[in-house]
C-alpha cells in the first residue's frame, strides 16, 4: 500500500506504507544511530514525535524484545529507507513490520530519508503526517498539520503506580518521566534497590521513603510544561540527598533552580555527540535523544556550573551544582542505544551516595 | 593539548615496495600524514624504497631519501638528517619492524630520537603474540586459545592438547604471510615451520579454529589525553577464515543489533586504550553466530589497509588524524575537515552502505591455487556505495574489471545440484556466484548457510539479486521493474541482456520513465550537519544533492580503478598530478575512481570525486550531470584508455593525444603503416585469428616467435613460442581470455630492451631520458631490472632512439605521453611497443630525473608547448646519478603460481636503488628488494642449455666471493669443465639428499634456475622454484638478473651514500 509523508512546509515524499495503515500527525525528528533501531522505538522520549531512520537498513537483526527500553514502542510513527524483508540475528523473535503492526503504530518505508533529514536540517524541526489517502488535499490538512503540538506527553509515559526493583545496596528514588530501562538496570547492576515513582508523585512522599540519592530521568516533550513537577523538584533540591538527573531530568532541575530552556533547532538524536568533561578535559561519545537544552548563559554560577558541553555545538550537556550534592546531564549515560563510555557516571552517583552516607 | 614543541622534525617511514598485503594504502595514508605535517610546520624527512608512490614527491616532504628501508640506511639517515622523531605507524608492518628493531638495538635512545604516534612498549603488546595474550588476559578480553611456540614439537603438543582444526600465526609478517589453518598433523607439520621461517622472531601462535564465526572489524581512534572513539565497523561477510584482505567486506555491520555492535565497541576501546596507542588502531574480533561470545582475533597499532578502507568509506580521514595526534593534538582540537564544523572526537555515521570486494590475481597464476585462506592474495580492491546493500554489491562486481557485471557472471548453469552442493563447500574467489547458482536451483538459505556459514541476511540479498534477474527475464519491463532493478543497481547492459533488448534500448526507456541516477554526498554525519566536500556516489531513487553548475572549465580524470599485477600505484601517481596540473591551470577537477586504497580516491585531491565503477554507464552518469569540457584518459592506465570511445559516443572531448592515434597504436595494420612511413624497422610479424594461422606465421618467421593478444595489459597471455606444440597452448590460453580480439605472432628477436617515456606537445618532444633493461628481450618490461640512465648502448644508437621517438610521437599527433619500447640487436634499433599514454616507468623517471613530466605532459594537452614551459625539446642531459629500479614479487603469497619470468608480468612492485656509481646503485636495489646477501653463502644453479656458456662465468664469480655452488647434473658437468667447483646434487625423482631436501634444510641463500621456454619447461623446476620461494630462498630465474646480482656483490662497499632525492635536478634545471 502507498503511504505519503506530508511536512507542514508542504513537501510530499511517497512511499509504502510500514505497520498500521492509520493516519497520523506529529512531529518529525530524525535520530541517525545505525544500530539500535528497537531502543529508539522504546524509548518513552519519543512520545508525539515521529522519527525517522538516517541509517537507510532498518530491521537487519529483527526484534528481540529483551531489548526493549520500556514496555511499547512510543514514537507516532516511524520512517525508514528500507526495512529488511528477512532478520537475520540468533535472538531474533519478530520483525519490525509485525511489531509496528502489532502496536497499531503507523509507518512509511521506501523513501529518500536523507532528503527528508536535510529538510529538517535546514529549516528546523517540523511536524508531518504519515497517511495511506492517496486523495489527501493539501489546503486541508497543512493547517492541521501545523496545529500540532506535543503535549501532556510525560503523564502519557510515566508509570502509573510505584514499584519497585529489589537490590541490596543504596536505596534509588527513580522519578520516572518517561525512564528508559537502562537507568534502573545501571543502577540495580550496581547493587541499588530503585523504587520507581510516576512522575507527578509529591516530594514529600519520595522523601518519606528515605531514598540515599534520588534519580530524575529522561522523557518527552517540552520541559517548560511540565510545571507541576518543577514545584516538586524545587523541594527536592532543598534537601541534601545526592541527585543525579538524565536528559528532560537535567533540563527540570535547570528550571527548578532558577535557568531556562529553549528548543533547538532540530537537536541531537544518535549516538556519536562528543561531550568534554570540563573537569578533566576527557570527552566522551554519547548516546543522545533531546529537542531542548538548557541555556548555560541563564544559569546563575552560584547555583549551577556546566559540567560538560557538547564538542561539535558548545551546548550545554551537563550542570554541576554549587554546594549541593546534584549534577544532571543532558545526554544518556545508560547508553541503549549507543555508547556506553559514560557509564562511569553511574559510578559517581554512587560514590555521592557513598559520602552522603 | 596543544601540539607538542619539541617536535620539529620528523622522520617518516614508508612501506617500501608494493606486495600482496602492503600495497598503495600506506601511500594513500603516508601522503595525507605527510601533508598533515607540513601544515603544521614540521620539516618532513621521507625514506621509502617505492619511487611509484606520490609520498615519495618532492612536495610531499622536505627530504625525500628513496632507499632501502633496512635498519642500516634508517640508521645511516638517522645521522646525517637527525630528526628528533620517527613516525612509523603509517608505513604498514615494515615500518613497524623497522622502527622495533631500531629502538631494540638501543640506536633510537643514543641518538636522542623519539618514537611518536606509538611507544616501543605498545608495539611489542599488540605484535608479540604472548604479551598480547597476556594483555588481553589482564583486561578480560577474550582470545581464542592458543599458545606460542618456537618449534614444531611444542605445535604438535598443543594442537593435540585442544584438537584439530589449529589456526597458525607467525609474529611479525604482513598479510598474515605463512599461516593456515591445519586440520591434521601433517598439515600442521608443513604450514608451522614455513611459519616459523617466515616470523622476524621465529615464533608462531598455535590457536583454536574459529573458523565460521563472524568475522567483524573496527577502527579506532586514541589521542595522548586518553580520548577514544571509533571511526567504523565492518562485518566481513565471508566469516573467519578468509583474511580480511581477501574477504568481500560491508560497512557498516549489518547483523549485529545494538547490543553485540556496543560490546565489541566498548572491547575495542578498552583495548586501545589498554595499549595506549596514540592515533589509529584496527582490532579485529570474531564473534560466534549464535551468542555474545567473541575473541579479539588481531590487533594493528598503526593505519592499515582496513583503516583506508574505514577513511574512504566513512570521509574520516585516519592517517590525517593519527599525524595531528602524533603531534600531541587531542581529538577535540582537530576540526573534522569534511564539515568544517564538527571535531576529529565524533563517530562517522554512515547513511549508506559500502562493500570492499578483493581484486585477486588467478587470472595472472593461471595455475594458483584460489582457495581463500588466512593468507591474503588480493592485489588490491575496489569499494563501492549505494543505499542498499544489493547495489552496493552489484557496484562492487563490476568496478573489478574482471569481466563481471552481475551474479551470473560466473557460469555454474552446467553444473548438476550435486556438484554446486560440492562448489559451495570450496572457499575461493568465486563463492558468491556459486551461491547466486544454488539460490537460482533453490537450494535452501539453511543448507547454503551451514556449509558457507555466511549470514542469512547476506544469502538473502543474493537471492534478492536472482530474483530481479528471474522478473527480469520474465516479465515486461515496467516502469517499476525497471525502476526497482535500477534501486538495487542492475547495470543497464545487464537489464538488456535478460529482457531481451540492448543496453541503448534500456538506457531510453529509462529516460522515458524519468529513471535517473542520482549522487549524494558522503559527509561522515548522515547529514545531521552541512558539509563542504564534495565526495559522491550514486544511487537511483533519490533526489540528486551534487551540483552541476559551472563555475570555470571542467576537465574529468578518470582514474585507474583496483591494483592488479600489470596496472599497479603508478597510474594513481600519474592521476593525481595530472589532476593537481589541471587544478594549477585554473580548472575545476572532477576524478571518478573506485579503488580505496589510493590517493586520488582522497577527499582533497580533486574538485570533486565521484566514487564510482568505472563502467561506460556509471561514468555518464557523471557526465550527464556534470557536462565536463573534456576528459583526459591517457594517465589512468588500461581502465581509462578502455573508456574512451564510451566518452567521445557521449559527446565528451577526448583532452590530449586523440583515440584514433591511441587506437592507430594498438591496430596492428594502422600501426605497421606508420612505422613503415616513418622508415622505422619493427620485428617481422603477422596479425592472425585461429591456431592454424599462427602455426603458418611462426613458420614464415622462423622460431622463436612471440605470441600474445592484442588489447592487453601487462603482457597478459604474451608467451614465447619455440614450437607448433607451444603455439597450439599458447593460443588456447589466449583464447580464454580475450576472444573477440585478433593476435599477434612477431619474431622474437634477442637483444637489448629500451624504453622511453617522452612528452610530445604535437609538434616537439622531451625526452627525459632512456631507460635499458638488464634482463634481455623476452621479460616483460615490468619485470625487468631498469636502469637510467642507458649504460650499454652508444651515443648513436641514443640518436637514434630519440629520433624514432620524435618521428612516432609526431605520426601518432602525441599531445601529451607516449611509451616506447626498442630492442636493440646488433646495434639495429627495433621498435617492439608503442603506448600513446602514460606508462609505470613515469614516476620513475620523473623522480631521478627532476623533470615533472606528468605535469608537463598535463600543461600540454591544455595547450603549451615544451618551449613555453621552459624545455629545451629532446633527450634531456643525462642526471648525475644513475638509477636503477628493480622488480618486487609476492610469489610466495600464491600457492602454485610459476615464478619464472617471461613476456607476461608478474611483479607486484618495485623499488629504486639510486647512488652515483652503478654497482651501488644496482647493491641498493637488491636490498631494497628484500635480497640481502651473503648469508650462509651456498647456492645452487640449474640453468637451461642456452645459459650454460654465461652460467660458467656466473658460476666462477660467485665461487670467487666465496659460495659453495650445488648444481644439478648437467650443470655442474660444465661448471666443473671449466674449473668451476660444483657439486652435483640429485634431481627431484632421484633419492635423498636431493635438490629439494637441500632447501628445505633453509641452509642455501640462492638459487639460479633459468626455465626452458615453452612447453619443454620441466615440471621439476617449477617445483624446486616454487619451494624456494615458500622456503624464503631467493631465486633468480634469469641469467641477466643473476649477473647484475653477482655484480652487485662483487663491488659491495661498506657504507651507502644517501641522496635526497627532493635535490635532484635536472641538468637543463628548473
Amino acid at each position: 500500500m502507498r503511504a505519503f509523508l506530508i511536512l507542514e512546509d508542504g513537501t510530499v515524499f511517497s512511499g509504502t506504507s510500514i505497520g498500521s495503515a492509520k493516519e497520523v500527525i506529529s512531529e518529525i525528528v530524525f535520530n541517525t544511530s545505525m544500530t539500535g533501531y528497537l531502543e529508539v522505538l522504546t524509548d518513552p522520549s519519543y512520545a508525539g514525535q515521529a522519527v525517522v531512520m538516517t541509517y537507510p537498513l532498518i530491521g537487519n537483526y529483527g526484534i528481540c524484545h529483551e531489548d526493549m527500553e520500556s514496555a511499547r514502542p512510543w514514537p507516532d510513527g516511524y520512517i525508514v529507507r528500507e526495512l529488511s524483508r528477512r532478520p537475520s540475528n540468533f535472538r531474533s523473535e519478530d520483525s519490525i513490520q509485525h511489531f509496528l503492526e502489532s502496536y497499531d503504530i503507523p509507518g512509511i518505508a521506501g523513501i529518500d530519508t536523507r532528503a527528508l533529514t536535510k529538510i529538517l536540517r535546514e529549516k528546523g524541526t517540523m511536524n508531518g503526517m504519515i497517511t495511506t489517502d492517496e486523495d489527501y488535499k493539501l489546503e486541508e490538512i497543512l493547517p492541521k498539520i501545523k496545529a500540532y503540538s506535543p503535549a501532556g506527553v510525560v503523564r502519557k509515559v510515566t508509570c502509573q503506580e510505584k514499584y519497585i526493583l529489589p537490590g541490596e545496596g543504596y536505596k534509588v528514588a527513580l522519578m520516572d518521566f518517561g525512564a528508559k530501562q537502562n537507568i534502573a538496570r545501571s543502577l540495580n547492576e550496581r547493587g541499588c534497590q530503585v523504587t520507581v515513582y510516576p512522575a507527578y508523585t509529591a516530594a514529600e512522599e519520595i522523601l518519606a521513603d528515605d531514598p540515599d540519592g534520588i534519580m530524575l530521568s529522561n522523557g518527552p516533550g517540552d520541559p517548560k510544561e511540565c510545571t507541576e513537577i518543577i514545584a516538586e523538584l524545587k523541594k527536592l533540591y532543598e534537601t541534601d540527598i545526592p541527585i543525579f538527573a538524565i536528559c528532560l531530568g537535567h533540563q527540570l532541575m535547570a528550571l527548578a533552580t532558577g535557568g531556562d530552556t529553549y528548543k533547538m533547532k532540530y537537536g541531537h538524536r544518535g549516538g556519536n555527540h562528543p561531550v568534554k568533561d570540563l573537569e578533566t578535559g576527557r570527552v566522551y561519545i554519547s548516546s543522545q535523544n533531546h529537542g531542548y537544552v538548557v541555556d548555560t548563559d541563564s544559569m546563575d554560577e552560584n547555583t549551577a556550573v556546566p559540567a560538560f558541553v557538547n564538542v561539535n555545538d558548545q551546548t550545554n550537556e551537563g550542570l554541576a551544582y554549587t554546594g549541593k550534592n546534584i549534577f544532571t546531564v543532558q545526554f544518556h549515560p545508560e547508553a541503549c542505544p549507543g555508547p556506553r563510555d559514560s557509564a562511569y557516571l553511574f559510578d559517581r552517583f554512587l560514590k555521592m551516595m557513598e559520602v552522603a552516607r | 593539548m596543544p601540539k607538542n614543541p619539541e617536535i620539529k622534525k620528523v622522520l617518516v617511514i614508508g612501506s617500501g615496495p608494493i606486495v600482496i598485503g602492503q600495497a598503495a594504502e600506506f601511500d594513500y595514508a603516508g601522503t595525507q600524514a605527510c601533508r598533515s605535517l607540513k601544515e603544521e610546520g614540521i620539516e618532513v624527512v621521507l625514506v621509502n624504497s617505492n619511487p611509484a608512490t606520490i609520498m615519495t614527491d618532492k612536495d610531499i616532504a622536505d627530504k625525500v631519501y628513496i632507499e632501502p628501508l633496512t635498519v642500516e640506511v634508517l640508521e645511516q639517515l638517522i645521522e646525517k638528517e637527525k630528526p628528533d622523531s620517527v613516525l612509523p605507524t603509517l608505513g604498514g608492518q615494515a615500518a613497524l619492524n623497522l622502527a622495533m628493531e631500531l629502538d631494540e638495538a638501543g640506536f633510537l635512545k643514543s641518538h636522542n630520537v623519539k618514537l611518536i604516534g606509538t611507544t616501543p612498549e605498545t608495539i611489542k603488546k599488540a605484535e608479540d603474540r604472548q604479551e598480547f595474550k597476556d594483555t588481553m588476559e589482564k583486561i578480560g578480553e577474550p582470545c581464542a586459545p592458543s599458545t606460542v611456540v618456537h618449534d614444531v614439537e611444542a605445535g604438535i603438543a598443543f594442537a593435540d592438547q585442544i584438537g584439530y582444526p589449529v589456526v597458525l600465526r607467525p609474529a611479525y609478517t604482513l598479510g598474515g604471510s605463512g599461516g593456515g589453518i591445519a586440520s591434521d598433523e601433517e598439515e600442521l607439520v608443513e604450514i608451522l615451520s614455513n611459519g616459523l621461517r617466515l616470523s622476524r622472531v621465529g615464533e608462531v601462535l598455535v590457536e583454536r579454529c574459529i573458523a565460521g564465526w563472524k568475522e567483524i572489524e573496527y577502527e579506532v581512534m586514541r589521542d595522548g589525553n586518553g580520548n577514544v572513539i571509533t571511526v567504523c565497523n565492518m562485518e566481513n561477510i565471508d566469516p573467519v577464515g578468509v583474511h580480511t584482505g581477501d574477504s568481500i567486506v560491508v560497512a557498516p555491520s549489518q547483523t549485529l543489533g545494538d547490543k553485540e555492535y556496543q560490546m565489541l565497541r566498548s572491547a575495542s576501546l578498552n583495548i586501545i586504550d589498554e595499549l595506549k596507542i596514540t592515533g589509529g588502531c584496527n582490532v579485529q574480533f570474531a564473534l560466534h553466530p549464535e551468542s555474545f561470545e567473541y575473541c579479539v582475533i588481531e590487533v594493528n597499532p598503526r593505519v592499515s589497509r582496513s583503516s583506508a578502507l574505514a577513511s574512504k568509506a566513512t570521509g574520516y580521514p585516519i592517517a590525517k588524524v593519527a599525524a595531528k595526534i602524533a603531534l600531541g593534538y587531542t581529538l577535540d582540537e582537530i576540526p573534522n575537515a569534511i564539515t568544517g564544523k564538527t571535531y576529529a572526537s565524533f563517530e562517522p555515521m554512515l547513511d549508506y552502505c559500502v562493500v570492499k570486494l578483493p581484486r585477486l590475481p588467478f587470472d595472472k597464476f593461471i595455475s594458483a591455487k584460489r582457495t581463500l585462506t588466512t593468507q591474503m592474495k588480493a592485489t588490491g580492491e575496489v569499494m563501492s556505495i549505494c543505499t542498499n546493500f544489493e547495489g552496493a554489491l552489484m557496484k562492487a562486481i563490476r568496478s573489478l574489471e574482471q569481466h563481471v557485471d552481475c551474479l551470473m557472471s560466473e557460469d555454474f548453469t552446467k553444473a548438476s545440484e550435486e556438484e554446486i552442493i560440492e562448489y559451495l563447500y570450496r572457499v575461493d574467489d568465486r563463492r558468491i556466484y556459486v551461491i547466486a547458482e544454488a539460490i537460482r536451483r533453490g537450494i535452501s538459505y539453511d543448507v547454503i548457510h551451514d556449509i558457507t556459514k555466511i549470514d542469512n541476511w547476506f544469502i538473502d540479498k543474493i537471492a534478492i539479486l536472482v530474483e530481479m534477474e528471474n522478473r527480469l527475464k520474465t516479465e515486461p519491463l515496467t516502469k517499476e521493474l525497471l525502476a526497482e532493478a535500477k534501486r538495487i543497481e542492475f547495470p543497464d547492459t545487464v537489464i538488456g541482456r535478460l529482457s531481451g533488448k540492448t543496453g541503448k534500448e534500456v538506457k531510453s526507456l529509462r529516460n522515458e520513465y524519468g529513471i535517473r541516477a542520482a549522487f549524494k554526498m558522503v559527509d561522515t554525519c548522515a547529514a545531521e550537519f552541512a558539509a563542504a566536500t564534495p565526495y559522491y556516489y550514486s544511487c537511483f531513487g533519490s533526489e540528486n544533492e551534487a551540483d552541476g553548475a559551472r563555475k570555470k572549465k571542467k576537465v574529468l580524470v578518470l582514474g585507474s580503478g583496483p591494483i592488479r599485477i600489470g596496472q599497479g600505484i603508478e597510474f594513481d601517481f600519474c592521476s593525481v598530478h595530472s589532476t593537481w596540473a589541471f587544478s594549477e591551470a585554473g580548472y575545476e577537477t572532477i576524478i571518478i575512481n573506485n579503488n580505496p586504497e589510493t590517493v586520488s580516491t582522497d577527499f582533497d585531491i580533486a574538485d570533486k570525486l565521484y566514487f564510482e565503477p568505472l563502467t561506460p554507464e556509471d561514468v555518464e552518469n557523471v557526465v550527464e550531470l556534470e557536462k565536463p569540457d573534456g576528459a583526459v584518459v591517457q594517465f589512468g592506465g588500461q581502465t581509462a584508455i578502455k573508456l574512451t570511445e564510451a566518452l567521445m559516443k557521449m559527446g565528451v572531448p577526448i583532452l590530449g593525444t586523440s583515440a584514433e592515434d591511441v587506437d592507430a597504436a594498438e591496430d596492428r595494420e594502422l600501426f605497421d603503416r606508420i612505422l613503415e612511413d616513418c622508415c622505422i624497422p619493427r620485428p617481422a610479424g603477422h596479425t592472425v585469428f585461429t591456431c592454424e594461422e599462427a602455426i603458418q606465421a611462426a613458420e614464415n618467421l622462423g622460431y622463436p616467435v612471440l605470441v600474445r593478444p592484442s588489447y592487453v595489459l601487462g603482457g597478459q597471455g604474451m608467451q614465447i613460442a619455440i614450437s607448433d606444440q607451444d603455439i597450439v597452448e599458447f593460443i588456447g590460453v589466449i583464447n580464454r581470455i580475450a576472444q573477440e580480439h585478433p593476435i599477434l605472432v612477431d619474431k622474437y628477436l634477442l637483444g637489448k630492451e629500451i624504453e622511453v617515456d617522452a612528452v610530445c606537445d604535437g609538434e616537439e618532444v622531451l625526452i627525459p631520458g632512456i631507460m635499458e633493461h638488464i634482463e634481455r628481450a623476452g621479460i616483460h618490461s615490468g619485470d625487468s631490472i631498469s636502469v637510467y640512465p642507458a649504460q650499454s648502448i652508444s651515443n648513436k644508437t641514443k640518436r637514434v632512439i630519440e629520433e624514432y621517438t620524435r618521428r612516432l610521437a609526431k605520426a601518432l599527433h602525441v599531445r601529451g605521453l607516449i611509451n616506447i619500447q626498442f630492442i636493440v640487436s646488433n646495434d639495429e634499433v627495433y621498435v617492439i611497443e608503442v603506448n600513446p599514454r602514460s606508462s609505470r616507468t613515469v614516476p620513475y623517471i620523473s623522480k631521478v630525473t627532476g623533470i615533472p613530466i606528468v605535469k608537463l605532459a598535463t600543461q600540454v594537452i591544455i595547450g603549451s608547448t615544451i618551449r613555453e614551459l621552459g624545455y629545451e625539446p629532446g633527450l634531456q642531459p643525462e642526471a648525475d646519478y644513475i638509477a636503477i629500479k628493480m622488480p618486487v614479487f609476492s610469489f610466495e603469497k600464491i600457492r602454485g603460481a610459476d615464478i619464472g619470468l617471461g613476456p607476461e608480468m608478474k611483479s607486484t612492485g618495485e623499488c629504486l636503488g639510486i647512488a652515483k656509481t652503478f654497482n651501488e646503485a644496482l647493491y641498493k636495489a637488491f636490498l631494497g628488494a628484500g635480497i640481502n646477501l651473503p648469508r650462509t653463502k651456498k647456492m645452487i644453479m640449474t640453468v637451461k642449455d642456452a645459459d650454460k656458456l654465461e652460467a660458467v662465468d656466473i658460476g666462477r664469480r660467485f665461487a670467487a666471493l666465496g659460495y659453495k655452488i650445488y648444481a644439478t647434473r648437467s650443470t655442474a658437468k660444465i661448471l666443473n669443465e671449466n674449473g668451476v667447483k660444483a657439486i652435483k646434487i640429485n634431481k627431484l625423482e632421484q633419492e635423498s639428499p636431493n635438490l629439494l631436501d637441500l632447501i628445505l634444510e633453509h641452509d642455501i641463500d640462492l638459487v639460479i634456475d633459468t626455465p626452458n621456454q615453452g612447453a619443454a619447461k620441466s615440471h621439476d623446476g617449477f617445483i624446486i622454484r616454487r619451494n624456494a620461494i615458500e622456503t624464503g630462498v631467493n631465486v633468480l630465474t634469469a641469467i641477466d638478473t643473476a649477473k647484475a646480482l653477482v655484480a652487485s656483490l662483487e663491488n659491495r662497499e661498506e657504507g651507502l651514500t644517501l641522496i635526497d632525492i627532493a635535490t635532484v635536478k635536472n641538468r637543463t634545471g628548473e
